[in-house]
């Protein structure tokens, strides 16, 4: 068995509105900060994965994301995935 | 009959749901533990409001998982009735059994309110007491009330005559100012705002007594025509 780390990020879809990433957008700008557009705030998971390969444990992580941690209707996630020995 | 109101760890609007049944309809209601698997011999469920498990990772994405959700998956199939009330609905669309999702209100806001609603809707188990396109008064109190769902879906529940519940004024950005749904069968109602809420003079609304009237008188006309 090998040991990885799972870093796992969901947003909610491009086209879903997100309030909160509009609303730090605003607050940007509102710093003085123009020029910074399309503001989306998500949310990030860390854990380890014990599996036999690194094909493997990509299947827990996006079977994990597909049943619980992403809901479908309204998020999509994207994940990296690190040896922990240093493969 | 008999109700049962589940309670998930972070449910607060349980007691209040039980007592608003025993009220409207002097059925009895029972309290269920989240922890508990079978629901035999209640004839109507209530998901209660609330926070179940603080509304980690999504709204109702935790207590979807809970081992109650197999006994509701199954009274589902039964046909017998289940009302998702805020949180309720949040659990009922995670959990599959109605479709689309709940997002973040589109003002940010924690709306705490009386709003009004028109019934679409009445010949659902929920709603036969209403008349069609009445506009009655309940109130709601959610920060996660955004109906979401694909075009598709959202055709799907308009031709269906799936909206029960429309908001005179959208309080949420909810698409079509979707208040609540039945599934394509009928029998599962999740709703943001709270029925329970508004069945007393002193509430300042009593319009949500009539929905717990309509699921007592549908399940009671149900057991007359099995009778016979």
């Amino acid at each position: 068995m090998k040991e990885y780390r799972a870093e796992v990020h969901v947003w909610l879809k491009p086209s879903v509105f997100d309030p909160q990433g509009n609303a730090v957008e605003k607050a940007v700008a509102g710093l003085g900060h123009t020029g910074i557009r399309g503001m989306r705030v998500g949310k990030s998971m860390e854990f380890t994965v014990e599996a036999d390969s690194k094909e493997a444990a990509s299947k827990m992580v996006e079977t994990v994301c597909d049943r619980v941690l992403c809901n479908p209707v309204m998020e999509t996630y994207r994940y990296v995935l690190t040896a922990r020995d240093g493969e | 009959m008999k109700w049962a109101v589940i309670v998930f760890p972070g449910s607060n609007c349980d007691e209040d749901a039980a007592n608003a049944i025993v009220r409207v309809t002097g059925d009895s209601a029972v309290l269920v533990w989240h922890q508990q698997t079978s629901l035999e011999g209640y004839d109507a469920i209530v998901l209660p409001g609330g926070f179940s498990y603080g509304d980690y990772l999504r709204s109702g994405a935790i207590a979807r998982f809970a081992p109650i959700m197999t006994a509701v998956h199954e009274q589902a199939q039964r046909g017998v009735p289940i009302l998702g009330i805020c949180n309720g609905f949040q659990v009922l669309t995670e959990a599959g059994l109605l479709p689309g999702g709940l997002l973040r209100n589109a003002d940010l806001h924690f709306h705490c309110k009386m709003v009004e609603l028109e019934v679409l809707n009445n010949r659902t188990p929920f709603t036969s007491a209403y008349q069609l396109g009445e506009i009655i008064r309940v109130p709601i109190a959610h920060g996660e009330g955004r109906y979401h769902a694909d075009e598709e879906t959202l055709t799907g529940l308009k031709e269906g005559d799936a909206v029960a519940f429309q908001y005179v004024e959208n309080p949420n950005g909810s698409a079509m100012g979707i208040a609540g749904i039945v599934n394509e069968r009928g029998n599962v109602l999740g709703m943001m705002p709270h029925p329970e809420r508004a069945v007393a003079e002193f509430m300042q609304s009593e319009d949500g007594a009539r929905l717990f009237q309509s699921v007592h008188d549908y399940v009671l006309a149900k057991e007359v025509s099995h009778a016979h």
